[in-house]
């Protein structure tokens, strides 16, 4: 499958180039009884256009990472630069900002909202961001096009495949066009064939120059990343260029 | 971006309300319905009451308003070397002292005479009389039916023979013909019917009800029966409030008149209908905040209803709200659909409940009163703006309420949380 190429011109990167600057990163959970150290000091930069995939194995802290990196939770100590912008201090509703106009996601289980068209689903980010009416419907139908959905853009969810959900999903999470696209276990809840698609839809989507985080367990889906970041019990073990 | 709501905000909490209204069908339909058998519970209850209230005040109307009347009695006290058991005799000619001793209230007379032979054509009994002044057609509400008219000061100084009937009366007497006109014999002289009461409707009376003696000028009164000793007196004061002041400058003008202790309990029997009106006025008062409260812990029930709908909604839509956090909505506008639907489903059942209620009390009100004394008690439910204002404010709080609290958990989600697999 080929998916049209459309070059970005960069924006929101810091003046090093760094989307994603992440210094002695800890996350503690704090249940009362016990605490439990998710994340145990992370250093991490992305640069703008890398596509880096974080691998490890389950309850190793990549999904927390992903939520820091995503600006969904706060990390209890350390530094986070986010396309240049410090992200501590920032209160709920401006971290809700913060990933409105700078982060994309992509879920493993898609969470589109299944009472709405997977147009007004592409719409939501930009309703968000305060898109007009007008100018929201014709940038959704251009992103739903790029994904390959532009006959698909009144199906309700329950209406599509997963796979075409989960393209529906990448639309929406580019739809503000974001700083960089976070993708958690993308391809996990598909069949063979829709997640060999997904996958070449997020590598054209590297190829057009956008940087992409993706989590995943996929070997396949890992080895077209760039750089692999492979995480075990909250630090990172072992950060190298993928071996194609 | 502050916290403050702007345009944008409303704009988005808007539409995201009109996306989520179409759901929750069931759900909105039997909370809709709970709202609105509450409102059809208070506006009834507030509705009955007002009716209630407003038969209260014609019946207490129908004597007249603000009114105190004395019986004169006997002392009971020793005063400046007089012994008790003096019986105080006020006079005709008393009224006009006391008009000038009481400027600023309204001083009447009546002199009685039961059992006065009347005939009329081939109708003849006995019926009470009573003897005042013209200004009692005013002040105990003696309104003439129209053709008619009560009499007036120029009959009164005139002594004229003119006669006003109660309306009971006239109709027995007269049955289907015009009484203003006829000449009718009372205690062996001729007299002139000159009106006949309006029907109006009479809780409180003395010496019987309004509708069934013939009224005449106090001065004929004199010159046909020969007595000039009051029977009683009737003092109205402008105000309710005014009358305990009043009554004090009333007793101290009889107690200097006819010497006796003005404090004398027994020479002044005084029947004080303000008071009266007063103590109603605080029964229906309670009355009405207590089938307030009834209607009001009713649609509070409904209100809970609402709220639990929503709680369930809230959880049912967790992962929904936390994807929409994700994307970036403020939390403000998660709760702004969910305070819009409480309020919504709260005025519509208001809405519904306001038009069962208002086609019940218009059916009630085709049931004809008259002949049915619980009817004729009770009065027709009557719907005021007062009602529907404060049945709209408790609605709209509850409504407020009910979407407030679920809208306050829904904003407490924690995307990071929500988003995990399941």
């Amino acid at each position: 499958m080929n998916w049209p190429i459309k070059r970005r011109n960069g924006n929101g990167s810091s003046s090093n180039g760094h989307i994603i600057e992440m210094a002695g990163i800890t996350k503690v959970y704090d249940t009362g009884k016990i605490k439990v150290e998710a994340l145990r000091g992370i250093d991490l930069r992305v640069g703008k256009g890398e596509f880096v995939a974080v691998v490890g194995p389950s309850g190793s802290g990549k999904s927390t990472l992903l939520n820091l990196v995503g600006c969904l939770d706060t990390p209890s100590d350390g530094e986070y630069r986010l396309g240049g912008e410090a992200v501590a201090g920032l209160d709920r509703d401006q971290l809700a900002d913060v990933r409105n106009r700078r982060v994309g996601f992509v879920f493993q289980n898609f969470n589109l909202l299944p009472q709405l068209t997977a147009l007004e689903n592409v719409e939501m980010p930009l309703m968000f961001g305060g898109v007009g009416r007008r100018e929201r419907r014709r940038r959704a139908l251009g992103q739903l096009e790029q994904v390959g959905l532009a006959d698909r853009v009144e199906h309700r969810p329950t209406e599509l495949s997963g796979g075409q959900m989960q393209r529906v999903a990448i639309a929406r999470a580019l739809a503000m066009e974001p700083d960089i696209i976070l993708a958690d276990e993308p391809t996990g809840n598909l069949d063979t064939g829709s997640g060999s698609d997904v996958m070449s839809l997020l590598g054209a989507l590297s190829e057009q120059g956008r940087t992409l985080v993706v989590v995943t367990h996929d070997q396949h889906l890992a080895r077209r990343a760039h750089r692999v970041v492979e995480i075990r019990d909250g630090v990172i073990v072992n950060d190298a260029p993928a071996g194609r | 971006m502050g916290t403050a709501m702007n345009r944008r905000d409303l704009t988005v909490s808007w539409s995201l309300f009109v996306r989520a209204s179409s759901l929750q069908r069931k759900r909105a339909v039997l909370t809709v319905a709970a709202i609105a058998w509450g409102t059809v519970a208070i506006l009834m209850l507030l509705a009955f009451g007002e009716g209630l209230g407003r038969q209260m005040m014609r019946g207490r109307l129908g004597m007249g308003e603000n009114l105190a009347v004395w019986w004169p009695g006997e002392t009971s006290k020793v005063w400046q070397g007089l012994p008790t058991g003096r019986p105080i005799r006020p006079r005709i000619d008393d009224i006009e002292y006391l008009r000038q001793r009481l400027p600023n209230e309204r001083v009447v007379g009546e002199i009685h005479n039961w059992q006065t032979p009347f005939s009329w054509a081939r109708t003849s009994r006995n019926v009470l009389v009573v003897g005042t002044n013209a200004e009692y057609g005013e002040i105990r509400h003696h309104f003439a039916r129209e053709g008619g008219r009560f009499f007036n000061t120029r009959d009164e100084a005139e002594k004229r023979r003119v006669a006003f009937f109660g309306d009971e009366l006239a109709r027995e007497v007269f049955g289907d013909i015009d009484p203003v006109g006829q000449v009718v014999d009372l205690g062996g002289s001729p007299f002139l019917v000159i009106g006949v009461l309006q029907e109006k409707l009479q809780m409180g009376n003395y010496s019987g009800p309004d509708s069934a003696h013939i009224v005449i000028p106090i001065t004929t009164f004199a010159a046909v029966f020969g007595r000039q000793g009051l029977s009683n007196v009737v003092v109205k004061v402008a105000r309710p409030e005014l009358m305990p002041e009043a009554l004090e400058r009333f007793s101290e003008a009889l107690a200097a008149r006819f010497r006796f202790d003005p404090s004398d309990q027994e020479v002044m029997q005084v029947w004080d209908t303000a008071e009266g009106a007063r103590i109603m006025d605080n029964i229906m008062l309670g009355l009405e905040i207590f089938l307030g409260i009834i209607g009001g812990l009713t649609l509070l029930i409904g209100g809970i209803g609402v709220a639990n709908i929503m709680y369930a909604v809230v959880k049912e839509k967790t992962r929904e709200i936390g994807v929409q956090m994700a994307l970036g909505a403020h939390r403000g506008w998660i709760t702004g659909p969910f305070v819009l639907q409480g309020l919504a489903y709260t005025l519509l059942g208001g809405l519904v409940g306001l038009v069962i209620a208002t086609i019940i009390i218009v059916l009630l009100g085709l049931v004809p009163v008259e002949g049915n004394e619980a009817l004729e008690f009770l009065g027709k439910p009557t719907l005021s703006w007062e009602i529907a204002a404060v049945t709209a404010l408790v609605l709209g709080s509850i409504g407020i309420l009910a979407g407030y609290f679920p809208a306050r958990r829904a904003a407490s989600i924690d995307p990071a949380e929500t988003l995990r697999y399941e």
